[in-house]
This record gives structure tokens, sequence and C-alpha cells, in this order.
């Protein structure tokens, strides 16, 4: 039985046009999946739907082999305890009014986890080297890329089975960006990620599974390495292609 | 030429921590300097202080002259004057940019007629949406008309940091300040975006400070780098010497952790 299932899924917005387009996946309990696409094309929305944010418009989500029900109280009541999340916009997802040490204790305390919460708190953000003072303050405090790290230690606090990433390096310097695969690789160990990502060299350290989307569909899929190498669908070869690189060394 | 942009030994300090230091550069008219440096180093405090938008915690000194006016120290109203035409910030976080309660083809719209009238252009409703609706294609969003009335959390990331960049360049500045523009952007857009940017340096004349850290972005969009690390400049320079042949060792180890992710994406298509 697969970890998670998308069978079928659609889903559409108020305004009702199609965003997602009957998508079908599997995510295997420690097969890390990789979520590349064009801006606009439905990855934090495919996220919103597995997170339990938002029900599908059609199709069904599993997790277990049980059904994803957002009214099913007994079941996200579990479900929230094994899956967590790292938003787009890491800014706006952390409160202003909150210290640093009460953002990442959050978890801890809402799903109350059976912890010392201060050495957990610690250990979570020298995991993604945040000082250690950094507990005391306050989110406004912090550049850019501190955030987004603050952000990721909230998701990774409480130890859950999926965390869903949505473009958590983006805003991070190559040598953090590297402190940061080096411990989501250290983590995959207990947990399964889903990783929505432009950066293609990311994917390719901690996915060993990928999914290109395009307008809402899945165009391709398969094993990292394959559709890398070998990629069949035009816009895969398209994102391939404008990956900026170097210049060649003189 | 006579700079645009001078910065001359700024320093950013709060009561408890000293942020920036010494820090001394400056840009021509249709020139792009590129800034790099590790996360936290000061890049987008340096960037705030050109326009003046430092926390109040913070106290600047030295001198920053954008476009004949002293930053350090104007008042709120010279401030106000000079943000935009002069400078206008494309800043890290897009979503600080945009009002949540407002179309996003009315923000637009909003920088667009104070622009027309800035320039003592007519500015009626029609020549605004046209104008709006030009820019939000230009920056590769698809279906304008639909999203110039949609609400920013109608919207992706990527599409949200679009609109940010429209508004900034609604401005048509002087000086673009791109503080991690194209973070959110996929990498197909990611180009279109740095086409059009460096598009409007070449026919405006647009000067352009370009922060990132995607050392690969840098090497194509700006001229020269400056190179902080912890609130100091360690290298400025041309851009092609800076990363071919670093000289301090803090860039050249930048340049070499690019250099080996950059080989690793070599091996994997
Ligand atoms: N709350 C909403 N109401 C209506 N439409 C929305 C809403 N949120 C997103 N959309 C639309 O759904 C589509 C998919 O958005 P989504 O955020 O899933 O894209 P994405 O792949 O994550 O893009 P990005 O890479 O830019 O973050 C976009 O066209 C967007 O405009
Ligand atoms: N309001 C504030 N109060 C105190 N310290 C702050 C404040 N804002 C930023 N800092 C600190 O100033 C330093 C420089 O921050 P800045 O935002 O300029 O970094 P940056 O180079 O832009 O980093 P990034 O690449 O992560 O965006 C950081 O160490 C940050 O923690
Ligand atoms: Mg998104
Ligand atoms: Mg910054």
């Amino acid at each position: 039985m697969s970890f998670i299932t998308v069978e079928n899924v659609s889903f559409a917005y108020r305004s009702g046009r199609t965003i997602l387009d009957s998508l079908n996946l599997t995510i295997e309990k420690g097969r890390n999946l990789g979520i590349v696409g064009e801006s606009g094309s439905g990855k934090t929305t495919l996220l919103r739907l597995l997170l339990g944010l938002a029900q599908p418009s059609a199709g069904r989500i599993l997790l277990d082999g049980q059904i994803l029900d957002t009214r099913n109280r007994a079941f996200m009541g579990g479900f929230r305890k094994r899956v967590q999340a790292v938003f787009q916009d890491p800014y706006s997802s952390l409160d202003p009014r909150q210290s640093v040490f009460n953002i990442v204790a959050e978890p801890l305390r809402a799903l109350k986890v059976q912890t010392d919460i201060e050495s957990a708190v610690s250990e979570a953000l020298a995991a993604v080297g945040l000082p250690a003072d950094a507990a005391r303050r306050y989110p406004h405090e912090f550049s850019g890329g501190q955030r987004q790290r603050i952000a990721i230690a909230r998701a990774i606090v409480a130890r859950p089975d999926l965390v869903l990433a949505d473009e958590i390096v983006s805003a991070l310097d190559l040598s953090t960006r590297i402190l940061i695969v080096d411990l989501l690789k250290t983590l995959s160990t207990s947990a399964t990620f889903a990783v929505v990502s432009h950066d293609i060299a990311l994917v390719a350290l901690l996915c060993p599974d990928i999914i290109i989307l395009e307008k809402g569909r899945i165009v391709e899929s398969g094993p990292t390495e394959r559709v890398l190498k070998d990629p069949a669908h035009p816009y895969t070869r398209r994102l391939l292609a404008s990956t900026p690189r170097l210049p060649p060394p003189v | 030429m006579t700079a645009l942009l001078t910065v001359d030994r700024l320093s950013i300090a709060t009561q408890a921590r000293q942020l920036v230091r010494n820090l001394s550069f400056s840009i021509a008219p249709g020139e792009r300097l590129g800034l790099i440096g590790e996360s936290g180093s000061g890049k987008s405090l340096t960037s705030l202080a050109l326009i003046g938008l430092l926390p109040e915690t913070m106290a600047a000194t030295g001198s920053i002259r954008l476009d004949g006016t002293e930053v350090i120290g104007a008042g709120e109203r010279q401030l106000v004057a000079l943000r935009g035409p002069a400078a206008a910030t494309i800043f890290q976080e897009p979503l600080t940019a945009l009002d949540p309660l407002m179309r996003v083809g009315r923000q637009v719209g909003e920088v667009v007629r104070r622009r027309l009238r800035h320039e003592g252009l007519p500015s009626s409703a029609p020549a605004v949406q046209t104008r709006v609706l030009e820019l939000l294609s230009r920056v590769a969003l698809p279906d304008p008309e639909r999203l110039a009335r949609v609400y920013p959390h109608e919207m992706s990331g990527g599409q949200r940091q679009r609109v940010a960049i429209a508004m900034a360049l609604a401005w048509r500045p002087k000086l673009l300040v791109a503080d991690e523009p194209t973070t959110a952007l996929d990498v197909t857009t990611q180009a279109e975006i740095l086409a059009l940017i460096g598009q409007l340096v070449r026919e405006d004349n647009m000067a352009l400070l370009f922060i990132s850290h995607d050392i690969p972005v840098v090497a194509g969009t700006v001229d020269r780098v400056a190179v902080l690390r912890q609130g100091e400049l360690v290298e400025a320079g041309p851009v092609s010497d800076v990363l071919q042949a670093p000289a301090d060792p803090y860039t050249r180890s930048l340049v070499a952790a690019a250099r080996t992710f950059d080989t690793a994406l070599g091996r994997l298509f």
C-alpha cells in the first residue's frame, strides 16, 4: 500500500477555472517526491490538497489507504500529527507577535507532543543553522533566508512522517542551501518529503521521483534521474534548457 | 559620467549590533551592479537604506547620494519624492509590497497614475488601464485581463512576485533595486523577466542594483559585482573578473561552491 495516493484528483477554486486536472500519483514511504513546473501550474494548490487545507472537487487522496476527508475529525486529528508544511511565503506564515521560540514550539504544543520543548526547539534551530539566541528574537529581526529557516525548523520540530515543502530554499545562499539539503537528507530516513521547487539540483539531490506539472496536468513523471537525462515532454526540455549555468572557467 | 547613486562609508547599526560597516559603492546611469553574499550579510538592509526605509530601531551613518539628494538625514517628504521615480524597489518578500485588500490591477494602476502625473501626462482611466495590462503582460503574466481583477491571495507565489515587479517597473525608475526578484519563479519565467530587465537597462538607460544568491544568474545579469560578508564589502569589480578570478578567500569559497553545484548540474542533464 502506498503512503500517499492521489486518485483522479481535480480542483477548482470558487472562481471555477480548473486548476488541477485529473492528477494521479503515489508517494511511497521514504521516497521523496519532487514537484516541478511553471509558475501558476498548480504546485502550491496540490500541496494544499495534500495538507487537507482544501478538498478535491473530484477524485480522492488516501493516506495509508485511508481517505483524507477534512470533515472526518478523528482522521484529521491523527493526520495533523503526521504531516507538516513549509509554506512558500515564509514571512507571512510566521506570526509577527510571537518569538521565534514560540513559533518553532507551536507544533509541539498544538499536537501535545510529549517532549522537552526547550531542547527540541534549540535542536531544530541549530539544525537549520540559526544561532541559539535566535529563539528569543522576533521574525522581523531576521533576513529573508533566516526567516525561511525558522519556517523549516517549525516544520521538522515535531518529527512528522510527511513534510510538504514549498520552495523552501529559494531565499537561501548556496552554503545554507547545502546545509539544508544535508539536513533534509538526514531527516529523510524518518520522514518523507514532497518538495516543490524550481531548483532542479535540489530536487535531484533529495527526490528519487519527480513529477512535472504544466497548467494543472502532470505532463511527465518517473525516476528523477531518468526524467532529467531523457526528458520526453517539450515543457521538461524547455525547463532544463532554461536552467541558468555558470560561464565555463577560463 | 556622474553616478546616479553613491554610497560612501555606509554603516547600519541597532543599539545592540553593527549590521553593515563602512560600505562604499556607486552606480552610474545604465549600469548594472550585483550584490552577493551569504544569508544575513546585510544585502537587504543596504537596499532599504538607499531609499530611507530602514526599521526605526536602526541608525545609518555615512552618506547615500541618490539622484542628487542626500538620503541619510533626509525628511520624509524628500524621501517619498525619491521613492519611485529615482529608485523603485522590488522587495525580497513580494507580499509586503502588495495590499491584500485591493485588486491587483488597481494596485499597479495607482503607480501608473502617479508616474503619469509625475511626467505631466494625462492619466485618464483608459490610459492607465492600457498601461497596466501592458505591464502585466510584459512580466509574463498569462491572461492579464483576468489577473488584473483578482486579489493577491488568489494568485500563485510567482504571479504575486511578477505583480511586485510590474509595480516597480511602472515607475520607470532611474534605478531599479531588485532584491532576489526571481526567487519564486521557475527558470523559464525567470529567463523572461531577466531579459525584460536587461531590455529596460539598454533602452531606458535604467540602472540596476541586483541582489541575488544565485551566482549563475548574477553572472548573466550584471556588469559589476560587490561581495558582502557580515556587513562588510570584501571584494568588488567587473563580474567576469570577480567570478573567474576571485581575489578574496570568501568570494573564492562562494564561487567554488557555485562551480561544484554547476558541475553536478551538468552531470544531471
Ligand atoms: N485562492 C485562489 N483563488 C483563485 N485562484 C487561485 C487561488 N490560488 C491560486 N489560484 C490560481 O491557481 C493557479 C495555480 O496556483 P498555484 O499557487 O497552485 O501555482 P504554483 O504552481 O504554486 O505557482 P508558483 O510557482 O508561482 O508558486 C494559478 O493560476 C493561480 O492564479
Ligand atoms: N529589524 C531588525 N532588527 C535586528 N536585526 C535585524 C533586523 N533586520 C535584519 N537584521 C539582521 O541584520 C542582518 C542583515 O540582514 P539582511 O536582511 O540585510 O540580510 P541579507 O543579506 O539580505 O540576507 P538574506 O540573503 O537571508 O536575505 C541579519 O543578521 C539580520 O538578522
Ligand atoms: Mg506556489
Ligand atoms: Mg535579504
